[in-house]
Order: C-alpha cells, then structure tokens, then sequence
C-alpha cells in the first residue's frame, strides 16, 4: 500500500489541488481578484519555466519571449472567436458554441503550435550565431511581431482584440464550471510535466551539452542543429500556450502587453529563480506574481522596488534562489519518497 | 568477424590524400597526405601552430579541407557536420579537456550516445517502451565502460572534482564510448606529471589491444611518441618534413633544424 501511495503521490496531490481549487471557485468561496492572481501565477509559471529552458538549460540569452507568448495569444483568441461566437468582423460561428467546451485546450494548443513556428524565427539563426548577437535577435524578432500585430488592421492592430469573454460564456453555459480555473492548472501541470520529461532524458540532456560546451557536444555526436531547433520550438510553442491562456482570462488583447517589458519581467523570474533550475523557476514565478501584486499599491514605484530587488539578489546570490538545482537536490528525502521515473 | 576483418584491411580506416586548408592569406596546412590501415597507432608532431590541430579538426569535420579528400574507411566526409563524422566512426579529445562540466561523469558518457539514440522528442516526453530500453541500455554500457576503466567510484561525481588526470583518463573514455574505428588524440599528456605520463603510456597502449582501434595521437612529449608509435609523421608550417619510425625522425636533419634551428646562425 505503502509504495502505491509512494507511486501515485505526485499525482493524487495535483488532482486534490486542482479539485480544491475548482471547488472553490465554483462555490466563489475565492474572490474573483485571487482567483486571478492565481491564474497569472500558472501563467508565469509556464512562462518562466519554458523560458528557463533556453535561458537556462541551453545557456543562450533570449529576451523575446514576450513575442511568442503574442502569436499564441492571437492565434488562439482569433480562432476561439472565429469558431464559437458572433463576431463583427468575422460574423457567424463557424461550429456550434456548445462545442467549445471540448474543442477549447485544441485552440490553445492551435496558439502554441503557431508559437512554436514563429520559434523558427529564433531558432535558425541560432545555429549560426550564438551569446550577445542571439539575444539581439530574438529582441529584433519581438519587435517584428508586435509590429506585425500593430499593423493588422482586420485583428484591431494596435487597438486591440476582444470577444474572448463570449467563448468562456459559451463554455459555462454548456457545462457549469469555472473553466480558465481547471485549465490553467491543467496546461501549467502539463508544462511542468513536460519540461521535467524532457531535461531529465538522455535526448533532453544534449541541450545542457549545448550549454556546457558546444563544441564538445557537437563531436561527441549530437546534432547541435536539430537540438536547437526543438529547444528554441518547444520553449516558444509553451509561451504560446500561456499567452493563449493570458488573453482568455483577461478577455482582451492587445499588442502593447507583449512588448519587451513583458519579456523582461519573464527574464526577472527566470535569473530569479536560479539557471537551469525547474523548480526554481517555478518557485520565482510564484514569488513574482505575489509581489506585484502585494507592491500593487506602490503603483509605478513598484518598478523601482522590483529591479532593485533583482540588484540585490544578484549582488547577494548571484545563482538565484535555487542555483542549478532541483527541490529535490536541496531536501534529499523527496528523492526517497517520489520515485519519479 | 573473420571476414570483416579481411575486408576492413584492404581499406584504410583513415585516408587522407593532398589536404590543404588555408585561412585567408594563411595556408595553415598544405598537400597533406597519410594513410592509416586499421588497427594501426600513427603519431603527428611538429612545434606549435604547425598544423596539427588543424589537422585533426579538419578529420573530425570542424572545418571542410580547402583542397583534398578525406576517407573515413572509404567514406568520403566532404560536407558532413562533426556529429555526422562522428557517425562514421571517428572520436576525439581536445588538447584543452573539454568535458561537461556540470553533469556527472555518468551523464558525460549517457550524453556521448546521442547520436546513436533509438528514440527521438516525442518518446522521451511520452516515455514509451522504446525510451526505457534504450536509457537503460546506454546506462548499463556506460557503467560497464566506467568500470572497466576503473572509474566507477566516480559516476556520481562532477568532472571538475577529479584530479587532472582522471579528467584526461575520463575524456579518452568518453570519446571511446562512441565505439570510433579512429580515436584522434590530441595531446594527451598535456599537463601530466612524469608517473601520470607512464601511466598514459600503459592506457593508450592497453586501449590499442584491447579495443579494435585505429589511434592517431598528436604530442608533444618525445618519449610518449617514441614508445607509442612506430609511424610518425612531422609537420611544420603546414608542411610534411619528415616521415617515418622514432629513431628515423629524431635524427632527420630537418626536425632537428624545425625543432632546434639551424646551426648556420
């Protein structure tokens, strides 16, 4: 019994949590404003451990994460819009709203899949270029689409898009349950789920190669090109997933909440965090969105508290919280008790 | 076996006919040819920035030759990246130790297999059948080879905690692990103490009977040469100058006037 619990404990805490917390905002025991707080947390988890993933793992700086994080948001919102609900650009649903219950995490992933592609922008030339010039990039690839988006008249350019509500009214009236609760927990598991798949494999761990010494790791037979690739599309595909799941919560889109501001706060909780370090940046990400909002009534001094909370941090700990280690390396029981295969 | 290895005689595992690369104005090495049957141990000296690095980065595929072939056992490796070359069958140290640093010593050689990985992204995430049997595969040969090498009361340990030698004996491993029919070895006694280099000696000697390698080893060490290889070949500037067994190359007038200068000053 002892070692089903052990086996399965990972997993019966994530379903108690995620029902508790559906639970509780189906009875709106949580108010509205905490229940957001918690949203933007799974989202900056998902933000920031993807990020650490190329930042961290693969050792390249990239600080246009808020770029991708966009193509997801529209994409998925476009397509929620375009397929559920009356639209006055884009007219009739094309399905029946009833169905956006189901086909809502496919129009997300849909958002992460486009993520992923623009990811391409960054990744080919990675294979070229590498340290100071790549992070200028993936900058320049930020600007491109935000001026892409600024431009596009027909998806309300620089004034924004809505209608995202009316999808999430489509889902509730269908099935009564706080939806974006239940799937921002389940995509920021996912995420977790996969990234500590993926760095913890032989294949994944040819990325901290790449990190550690290309070099040596393009030698000793690994395929530095195609590495990069899945790196640079895996970490922008998950930025698209939160950016989908930003822009549903809110309900509203536009392109000025993904400029390079964004992409600096998702770099604060990533060096926060600690490199390379998973739990880290999920622990910082937690921690962040915490203490914007607690520096909330600072209003535009908590910009000034923030980054000097970083300058300390990095004068104190350079490493970040966590260093490069897991939760795991720090309490050696956990290794014990979760067999984690 | 018996008749592979019939085969295998009759083509080099290394060829290399008329390679000249140049660097801009630079010829860094020039009409560069050797031939290395299998199972074979070659040396390649010469003072620094002759060429011999050039030389081995050029057969592992860092740089394409300017001019020339290379035949890695009758394969050509003209527009072929590292990885692919290593695929042929060639591995390599580097003068400087280039290990992962941040990883255990068990991961340095898990990670060295990933070109010969059975699965790819989507059965490391879903973590299917294949991906178990192939970790634990590579796991079970990577201890194997760590052990046969004496290094198994280090797996858990960073590469940076091994005193210096290890870290040569470690990084000799790990480009072994790749099963390579060629095993470059670029200045392996590089910072090695007198009993280290005796010990080298002993290694590099028990991997060519051991294993079924060919080993082209560059080194500035004389006596590492001269009790290793009977093959020995020297460049300077590009250029081949002598050619043949230790005692034909130590006294050839022209390593001696590379080496030490003329004596018409």
């Amino acid at each position: 019994m002892k070692s089903l619990l052990q086996r399965y404990s990972v997993q019966l805490f994530l379903v108690t949590l995620g029902g508790i917390i559906t639970y509780l905002a189906y009875q709106e025991a949580i108010g509205l404003y905490f229940l957001s707080v918690m949203m933007f947390m799974g989202v900056n988890i998902i933000l920031s451990t993807s990020l650490n993933l190329v930042n961290g793992n693969m050792g390249e700086f990239s600080c246009g994460h808020a770029g991708f994080m966009c193509v997801g948001a529209y994409v998925s919102s476009i397509l929620g819009v375009l397929l559920f609900s009356k639209d006055k650009i884009f007219g009739a649903p094309l399905l029946d709203p009833g169905l956006a219950v189901y086909l809502f995490p496919l129009v997300i992933i849909a958002g992460g899949i486009a993520a992923a592609l623009a990811g391409l922008l960054v990744a080919i030339p990675s294979f070229k270029t590498r340290g100071d010039y790549l992070a200028i990039i993936t900058i320049a690839a930020n600007y491109i689409i935000i001026s892409l988006v600024e431009n596009l008249g027909v998806i309300g350019g620089s004034r924004g898009f809505m209608g995202m509500k009316k999808v999430i009214n489509a889902m509730r009236d269908t099935v009564d349950l706080p939806w974006m609760v239940i799937w921002v927990f389940i995509f920021t598991v996912f995420t977790i789920w996969l990234l500590r798949r993926y760095n913890t494999s032989t294949f994944g761990k040819g990325v901290s190669a790449i990190c550690q010494d290309e070099v040596a790791a393009e030698i000793m037979s690994v395929n530095t090109n195609k590495m990069k690739a899945i790196t640079f599309m895996l970490s922008s595909g998950l930025a698209g997933v939160a950016g989908g799941l930003f822009a549903y919560i809110i309900g509203y889109v536009n392109p000025g909440s993904f400029n390079i501001l964004k992409s600096t706060e998702v770099l604060v909780m990533v060096y926060l965090g600690g490199m390379a370090s998973l739990s880290g940046a999920v622990m910082s990400a937690m921690f962040f969105t915490i203490l914007l909002e607690v520096l909330r009534p600072l209003q535009i001094w908590k910009w000034v508290i923030i980054p000097l909370i970083l300058i300390i941090v990095m004068q104190f700990r350079p490493e970040g919280i966590m260093g490069n280690r897991e939760l795991s390396d720090v309490f050696p029981w956990m290794k014990r008790f979760y067999r984690f295969k | 076996m018996q008749t592979n290895n019939t085969i295998e005689e009759s083509v080099p595992v290394l060829e290399i006919s008329d390679m000249t690369q140049r660097f801009g104005g630079l010829t860094a090495i020039a009409d560069f040819s050797v031939s290395l049957g299998s199972n074979s141990m070659a040396g390649l000296i010469g003072p620094n920035g002759a060429g011999k690095t050039t030389a081995f980065n050029l057969v592992s595929g860092f740089y394409q030759p300017t001019e020339g072939e290379i035949l890695i056992c009758g394969k050509p490796t003209a527009g072929l990246k590292p990885h692919k070359v290593t695929a042929l069958g060639v591995a390599r140290t580097f003068q400087n130790i280039r290990l992962w640093n941040q990883m255990t010593v068990l991961d340095n050689i898990r990670v060295a297999q990933h070109g010969k990985l059975e699965y790819g992204f989507f059965q490391a995430v879903l973590r299917t059948g294949e991906y178990f049997q192939c970790e634990e595969r590579i796991e079970k040969e990577a201890r194997e080879l760590l052990e046969i090498f004496e290094l198994d009361k280090y797996v858990d340990e960073f590469p940076t905690n091994l005193p210096y030698g290890l870290q040569r004996k470690l990084e000799i491993v790990r480009a072994l692990s790749e099963k390579p029919k060629l095993l470059l070895l670029d200045e392996p006694a590089a910072g090695l103490n007198s009993a280290d280099i005796q010990e080298l000696i002993r290694l590099i000697r028990w991997i060519h009977e051991t294993f079924d390698v060919t080993i082209w080893l560059i080194e500035h060490h004389m006596d590492v040469m001269m009790e290793l290889c009977d093959d020995i070949k020297v460049i300077d500037f590009g250029q081949t100058i002598a050619e043949g067994n230790a005692e034909h190359v130590r006294n050839h007038p022209a390593v001696i006037s590379a080496y030490l200068g003329d004596d018409n000053i």
